[in-house]
């Protein structure tokens, strides 16, 4: 098939820039281990409350200046519905649905995710900056949908 | 006695989903309209109707019913235009077709009024509306599906009647079009009938979400191209003609649409980038077979300024950019397709961000994606949807196209895209600041954070008014040239190759081939992950109601 001169020009440089692109989004993934949230636990959506570590939802230290915040999403809220959150921790937010999909995610970070029933799903980030944070739900679930926030205070 | 572009009895079919098309409209139009006022605090709905309910109205309306019936009706009318009228088998395929689809739209709509249904266009699972309204959704899909058997008859009749010809283009890119959407439907119909249907009657107990959602997902990419494959049409076939030029290069428009069908179909994880239970590597996959579409989409951008240039310097255009002047732009049936072109350029760029592993952690479920996707649909394809409504419904009709009509559908699309830039721009950027999507008024408890989002929200709303006002004039536009314009011939552009053309390479035409490469690629791409989640189910969900 004939193609134009400047076509040639236009798609190899088209190409070349796609698979470049391409090759900075692998070395981030796989090298800087930068993936999008991706756990593959479960749990049973009616055994929540039941299951380890969302039968005691809250902030878990796991090292310095390390926490984990257990925090279980369900029609319309998290739990809890407020944490303090020491500055300049990593926290690693690990939660799941009693219900249908939410969403988890706090406005100024890089914390955004997917909540399935069935799944759990962990998202990390640190927090430098003092103030309060949301936890809102971005995945319709509902008449209270727009309701369903929780309030982080980093301090 | 009027004469029309196209057999009488084809053009009346053809019409009869482009005006089901527009009533879908024109509702979901109203429904747009009272969420932007919603949204930015200017009223608040009735007791009686409640913000996901319109929401689900605006979304399945639009998205699913108003594309869906436009799609066809065209190009049932260009297959008509280029094969030499349709057959008889192809003429009752495309009534039952509509019919089928009509039902289904009307199971649907139903649902939503009644409120039993308020589960969004997307109706994840475990929301469960009513069995009919799942019902509705299958009929309609299955109605394509007849209307489009019809087509590839016409096509088949085609070329059996023309050996060694390649088939008119008009044809073959609707055929590519159909072909997609006949892979793409499989998996929300396998979504629907084999899950969705029996679970919400209560026949089996629970729902494997993840597998519904992957299902939908596999069918909702290729669904967006299967709204901008027909605006493409119009791109490289009618539009060369209305500005008096030449198709470009025959075998480059064919090569685009094939790779389309071939990129755009094992896609779907990248829907579900911020989702659990899917493997990091998968979800890579299927950002580097996404971005791949990003070369079809460079094909069909070079051909379109090629075919404007080779026009504009026909018309005596000099140096550069001379030719961008010689542009017919007082011509709405090339000036609003233009503006959806060019807006595809910041469209195009905001998809490869949504697509692009890290980046779309900062805007999935954000109100920037609406944004992206009333850029894209709203604007770019929707645009070239006015633009052929302003030639191809008198051609059916048997009238003109007006001057003064015309002129107003320059001021039409003026309207169309400023009211789009300032809601789709207010959009883009409440996403950047994490402000969510599909969400009812709310400022969080007061949370100053919410609270600062109030006046984007209010930009917002004034786009979506513009945008009101812009659908009514076409919906307007729409009827005067349905049953008020003056009697006459409008013409059916269809572009005629350059005279010194190349030869098509002929494997170009050879459905079994690529036919095999896609199921190659779809086995690749889902196989192993739909396999696993077959053979080691997660946790499933019973049905529930949370409206
Ligand atoms: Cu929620």
């Amino acid at each position: 098939m004939h193609l134009h001169k400047f076509e040639k020009i236009w798609l190899i440089f088209g190409g070349v820039t796609l698979v470049a692109f391409i090759i900075v989004l692998a070395i981030n993934a796989f090298s800087h281990g930068h993936h999008p949230p991706s756990d593959l636990n479960r749990v049973v959506p009616a055994m929540v409350d039941q299951t380890a570590p969302f039968d005691q939802p809250g902030l878990v230290k796991k090292g310095e200046n390390k926490y984990d915040l257990n925090m279980p999403s369900f029609a319309f809220g998290y739990a809890p519905a407020e944490q303090v959150i020491p500055l300049g921790a990593e926290v690693t937010f690990r939660t799941t649905s009693k219900d249908v999909i939410h969403g988890f995610a706090i406005p100024g970070t890089n914390v955004n995710m997917m909540v399935v029933p069935g799944h759990v799903n962990t998202a990390t980030t640190t927090f430098t900056k003092a103030g309060e944070y949301m936890v809102i739900c971005n995945e319709y679930c509902g008449a209270g949908h727009h309701m369903m926030m929780a309030k982080l205070v980093v301090k | 006695m009027t004469t029309t572009a196209i057999p009488k009895r084809d053009a009346s079919m053809s019409l009869a989903y482009i005006v089901i098309a527009f009533f879908a409209f024109g509702i979901g139009a109203i429904a747009g309209l009272l969420q932007g006022l919603v949204r930015g605090g200017m009223i608040e709905l009735p007791d009686w109707m409640n913000y996901y309910q319109i929401l689900t109205a605006h979304g399945v309306l639009m998205a699913l019913v108003f594309t869906t019936f436009f799609i066809i009706g065209f190009m049932i009318s260009g297959i008509s235009k280029t094969t030499g009228g349709l057959s008889t088998f192809s003429f009752r395929a495309g009534w039952i077709g509509w019919a089928l689809m009509f039902f289904g739209t009307a199971m649907v709509v139903a649902t939503i009024l009644l409120n039993d249904a308020s589960v969004l266009y997307t109706f994840y699972a475990p929301l469960k509306a009513s069995p009919w309204f799942y019902i509705g959704a299958a009929l309609l899909i299955v109605g394509t599906w007849v209307a489009a058997l019809g087509m590839f008859s016409a096509y088949r009749r085609w070329r059996k009647n023309n050996p060694g010809k390649m088939s008119p283009l008009f044809a073959f890119m609707s055929i590519a079009t159909l072909v997609l959407w006949m892979i793409a439907t499989l998996g929300v119909a396998a979504e629907v009938l084999f899950q969705l249907i029996p679970w919400s009657f209560g026949w089996v107990a629970e729902v494997n979400v993840l597998l519904s959602r992957m299902l939908f997902w596999y069918f909702g990419h290729p669904l967006v191209y299967f709204w901008l494959m027909p605006a493409y049409i119009a791109w490289y076939v009618c539009i060369p003609k209305i500005i008096g030029g030449k198709l470009f290069s025959d075998s480059l428009a064919r090569l685009a649409f094939i790779l389309l069908v071939l990129f755009s179909i094992p896609v779907g994880f990248h829907h579900q980038l911020m989702e659990p239970g899917i493997s990091e590597k998968w979800k890579f996959i299927h950002v580097i077979l996404t971005l791949a579409v990003v070369v079809p989409s460079l094909l069909t951008a070079f051909s379109m300024f090629a075919v404007f240039e080779t026009a504009g310097r026909r018309r005596g255009a000099k140096g550069l950019f001379g030719w961008f002047t010689k542009l017919p732009w007082k011509d709405v049936r090339f000036f609003a397709p233009m503006v959806g072109m060019l807006m595809f350029i910041p469209a195009g760029i905001g998809g490869i961000i949504n697509a692009s592993n890290q980046m779309n952690a900062v805007v999935h479920n954000t109100i920037w994606v609406v944004g992206h996707f009333h850029l894209t649909v709203a604007t770019s394809v929707v645009l070239t949807f006015f633009g052929i409504s302003y030639w191809l419904v008198p051609a059916l009709t048997g009238r003109k196209l007006t001057k003064w009509v015309n002129r107003l559908g320059i001021i039409q699309t003026l309207i169309w895209s400023v009211g789009m830039l300032f809601m789709s721009g207010a959009m883009h950027f409440m996403g950047l600041l994490g402000v969510p999507r599909r969400t009812d008024y709310t400022t969080y408890m007061d949370s100053e954070m919410a609270l600062g989002w109030i006046p984007y929200y209010q930009q917002m709303a004034i786009g979506g008014a513009l945008l009101f006002v812009g659908g009514m004039l076409m919906i307007g536009i729409f009827i005067y040239l349905l049953c008020f314009a003056p009697k006459g011939q409008e013409e059916y552009p269809i572009a005629e190759m350059e005279q010194n053309a190349e030869q098509t390479p002929r494997i170009l035409e050879r459905w079994r081939i690529w036919l095999t490469v896609a199921a190659v690629l779809i086995l690749l791409a889902y196989g192993y992950p739909i396999f696993d989640i077959l053979q080691n189910p997660a946790p499933g969900s019973p049905p529930l109601r949370t409206w």
